[in-house]
């Protein structure tokens, strides 16, 4: 029984086993909501990313961030940031006058 | 002879774009003397000295703060051309001629007010390639009815041009046909042949939070790797800019519309402010001293703003004669 509470409690603190914690954003002209998501240095994340008007791209080089998202597709892509620091995703399918806005902030921590 | 040296790009810029002065195989040597023998061959020119205008992003349409005098930059850059004695041979024009409008007919009436303004020029041997703001909302359909193919290449006394769309699909990327068909095109020229590309995004990555780079970038240089002079010419980030790689140099050409701050040094992406008293002072009069690209500063002023004619200030200087 000390075996299995013991098994238990490593499970429960490194995290084996867990799905990682996922992140819901939707794009759309010209605007990611929600537009800072943070994220703790180790922790792997799924980025789950709708587009609701048009198509969007979602990248980010440092992170190895490089979605391309469509009105009628779900988006997901998983990611461990090893590295502390702000990191600027944009849009980077062109979507019109305000596209060179489009950005979040991805803060890992 | 160092084999480099065939092609001589040197630029000066004048006020919104570069006066570039090409020199190809003029030189004695066999590697020269092959290529001169090759492009009288295939075209039936002769190899000689000649000039190019690169111009760039006129953005033809664009209403705002940050230049609230519309085409007046871009009409300034066409009487300063038109002033050069002698002529260039080619102005080559490397995107975001005009500014998207999603208003139907909008779009269609800017490029056609960019057509009108292009045919005062006494060059008439102008190239284009699109920016993101001209082809990337509809994949190029409207900019095609206007300027042709997106992507393409020619010859002019001994140079290759080839003009690489970096923004028709919608993202920073070149693509694997259009990369496929740059390699088969290559293909056809000796190692020693000089390569002039113009893009409208930089073909490294400058900038990448500020989508100044081409995803594909890497694999379009490498495509360029066997020659040995290779120059790319390019616009999109609104600012001088000169970078070296292992196989080419680059040039990027000032805005006709608004600049961009250092992106070295800034952390926002926003257009330069415009200056009243010096509308064009971020498009105003660059002179790119080779070999180190240092840039020396003209003023360049509107005369209902600042009360001296750009042109005439530009004359006084001798930058031209």
């Amino acid at each position: 029984m000390k075996r299995l509470i013991a098994l238990l409690f490593l499970i429960a603190t490194t995290g084996v086993g867990q799905e990682p914690r996922v992140i819901a954003i939707s794009a759309k002209r010209f605007e990611f909501t929600p537009s800072q998501i943070t994220i703790k240095r180790g922790e792997t994340v799924t980025l789950r990313v709708t587009a609701e008007d048009r198509d969007h791209g979602l990248f980010q080089k440092e992170l190895g961030l490089d979605l391309t998202l469509s009105p009628d597709q779900i988006a997901e892509a998983t990611i461990t940031p090893q590295t502390a620091g702000r990191f600027i995703a944009i849009c980077d399918n062109f979507c019109g006058s305000g596209h060179g806005n489009m950005k979040m902030v991805i803060l890992v921590e | 002879m160092d084999r480099r040296s065939f092609l001589k790009v040197s630029g000066m810029s004048l006020g919104v774009g570069a006066l570039i002065s090409v020199a190809p195989a003029m030189a004695g040597g066999s590697a020269a003397a092959t290529m001169r023998r090759w492009f009288r061959r295939q075209n039936g020119e002769s190899v000689e000295p000649f000039t190019l205008v690169q111009l760039s992003d006129a953005h033809v349409g664009f209403q705002g703060p940050p230049n609230p005098t519309g085409t007046k930059a871009f009409e300034r850059a066409i009487d300063i051309i038109n002033g050069l004695d002698p002529q260039p041979d080619l102005i080559l024009f490397t995107g975001d001629l005009t500014h998207e409008s999603e208003t139907p007919g909008e779009h269609a009436k800017r490029m056609q007010l960019f057509r009108t303004l292009t045919s005062r020029l006494k060059t008439k041997k102008v190239m284009y390639v699109p920016g993101e703001h001209d082809a990337a909302l509809d994949k190029g359909t409207l900019y095609r009815q206007f300027f042709g193919e997106t992507h393409y290449s020619f010859d002019h006394r001994g140079v290759h041009f080839v003009a690489v769309d970096n923004v028709s699909s919608g993202k920073p990327a070149v693509g694997a046909e259009q990369i496929a068909w740059l390699k088969r095109d290559l293909s056809r020229f000796p190692a020693s042949t000089p390569v002039i590309v113009f893009t409208h995004r930089p073909l490294f990555d400058l900038r990448s939070d500020w989508e100044w780079f081409t995803k594909d970038g890497d694999e379009v240089m490498n495509a360029l790797a066997p020659f040995e002079n290779v120059t790319v010419l390019y616009g999109h980030i609104h600012r001088h800019d000169v970078h070296e790689t292992a196989h080419a140099k680059h040039y990027a050409s000032r805005s006709l519309i608004f600049g961009f701050p250092d992106p070295m040094s800034s952390g926002d992406k926003k257009p330069v402010a415009f200056n009243k008293d010096k509308p064009f002072d971020n498009l105003g009069i660059q002179r790119v001293v080779e070999p180190h690209g240092q840039v020396a500063e003209i003023e360049l002023t509107l005369r209902e703003y600042g009360g001296t004619d750009g042109v005439q200030q530009i004359s006084k200087t001798g930058l031209f004669i």
